[in-house]
């Protein structure tokens, strides 16, 4: 059956190349999960306000996010945008496609978390003479983040994965970029793609496990 | 602007490429949920250690990206000589991946039975496979419906990825129309427009039970 020989070695010799590329990987799904966090709240509160326009364009931002391809999205963000004159590089475009992404699915655990928390907090806060952003800002949205950390670490597991698909719209920086790369060169497809595979589960363990000590340590009161 | 030289005839061509996609995600949803749900069913049952291996490969599925584990199939399957077409690869592939998201699913229903209600059960003289069958399924599908109809939808989204394979889904026959007809916004807002129209319905539709149902506890 198998009529082919491995060669590992040279996967192995392109390690470093492709340890860079995951600095690339891990780079990108970072800035995603910052920028699509702090937009996740914006859009939280637009889909909970009572105002027309900020609600219709939070709700549509959401709905797309969610219901279509992320693949779709970065296509969107680098071959759509070209239309309007707005030319990204892929890097960009993944980025953008990422956090429009996250921001969605981020907005909606969200706003499960804001309905979790009594409104008397807000009202307690605002009695002890806080402002409406102040009430917000330290008391709020401190137990909104406590609440969704077990979302927002699938979230960034998700935004590792989802940063591979760059290879489609020619990243050639990032993990699955560097790979595919030395794949053209060299054509050892399995073995090339075999490394990044156990890359990549080791980068989303990495996470879970810093996630979980990074809760042991923030939550233990 | 608002001038396209879009025909009924490219339409159509997208239809198809939404038919192919439909096509794969039923039928990675039909495998990969009778797989979970044995999965889920032994990681439910048995103890952590003697499923260790099943978790393990479960967990893979689950960490390392889509897109690279179609091309790594793809690569075996040529290496293997299987001489499997890409759609196969992209059924099968897409199969283990839906199976290992659909066993945490089930794992969770039936965990969300509680004990008593089974010892009850089979207090009453039920064996095993009547206390499933009767007891713990009905009540565990209550509890697993939102998430698995949520699952359907991801899979349905993630089946863009075969592109890569050289399928000709819905996101590929856009783009082929993309290069023929240099409209790409125009052409991928309606293209999204397509998945929009296929997923908002049924997402609308798992909220709403995930809701009514909840009333009901």
């Amino acid at each position: 059956m198998l009529n082919y020989t491995f060669h590992w070695h040279q996967a192995f010799r392109a390690l470093p190349e492709m340890l860079w590329g995951a600095l690339v990987t891990i780079e990108v799904a970072v800035l995603s999960m910052v920028l699509g966090t702090a937009l996740a709240v914006l859009l939280a509160v637009g889909r909970m306000s009572s105002n027309r326009i900020g609600y219709g364009a939070a709700t549509a931002w959401i709905e797309t996010a969610r219901n279509t391809p992320a693949l779709f999205q970065i296509y969107m963000a680098h071959f759509g945008l070209g239309s309007l004159g707005i030319h990204l590089s892929p890097w960009w475009a993944l980025l953008a496609g990422i956090t429009f992404n996250n921001a969605g699915y981020l907005a909606e655990s969200f706003r499960g978390a804001l309905r979790a928390i009594p409104p008397t907090q807000t009202r307690a806060a605002r009695s002890l003479g806080m402002g409406p952003l102040r009430a917000f800002w330290s008391v709020v949205m401190p137990q909104m983040f406590r609440i969704s950390f077990p979302p927002m670490t699938n979230q960034m597991v998700w935004a590792i994965l989802m940063t591979s698909l760059g290879l489609t719209v020619g990243l050639a920086s990032d993990l699955a970029g560097v790979t595919q790369e030395l794949n053209v060169r060299t054509f050892r497809t399995f073995e090339f793609f075999a490394m990044a595979a156990v890359l990549y589960y080791l980068i989303a363990k990495a996470v879970m496990l810093g996630a979980r000590l990074a809760a042991w340590r923030l939550f233990r009161y | 602007m608002f001038q396209t030289a879009l025909t009924l005839n490219d339409l159509w061509f997208l239809a198809k490429g939404a038919g192919i996609t439909l096509a794969i995600t039923a039928i990675a949803v039909l495998f990969g949920t009778v797989l979970g749900a044995v999965f889920g069913a032994i990681k439910a049952q048995a103890s952590a250690l003697a499923t260790a291996p099943l978790t393990f490969v479960l967990d893979v599925l689950r960490s390392v990206p889509l897109l690279i584990q179609l091309i790594l199939a793809n690569a075996f399957q040529s290496i293997a000589g299987l001489g499997w077409s890409p759609f196969t690869v992209a059924c099968v592939i897409l199969s283990l991946y839906t199976s290992a998201y659909c066993a945490e699913i089930v794992r969770g229903g039936i965990e969300a039975v509680p004990g008593v209600t089974r010892r009850a059960a089979r207090s009453l003289g039920m064996t095993w496979a009547q206390d499933m069958a009767n007891v713990t399924l009905p009540m565990a599908l209550r509890v697993a419906l939102p998430g698995w109809i949520g699952l359907t939808l991801g899979v349905m989204k993630d089946t863009a990825l075969v592109l890569w394979l050289g399928i000709i889904e819905l996101l590929r026959s856009s783009q082929i129309l993309v290069t023929r007809l240099q409209e790409p916004l125009f052409i991928l807002a309606l293209t999204g427009a397509i998945y929009f129209l296929i997923s908002f319905p049924i997402a609308r539709l798992g909220g709403r039970l995930e809701q009514r149902w909840r009333e009901n506890d």
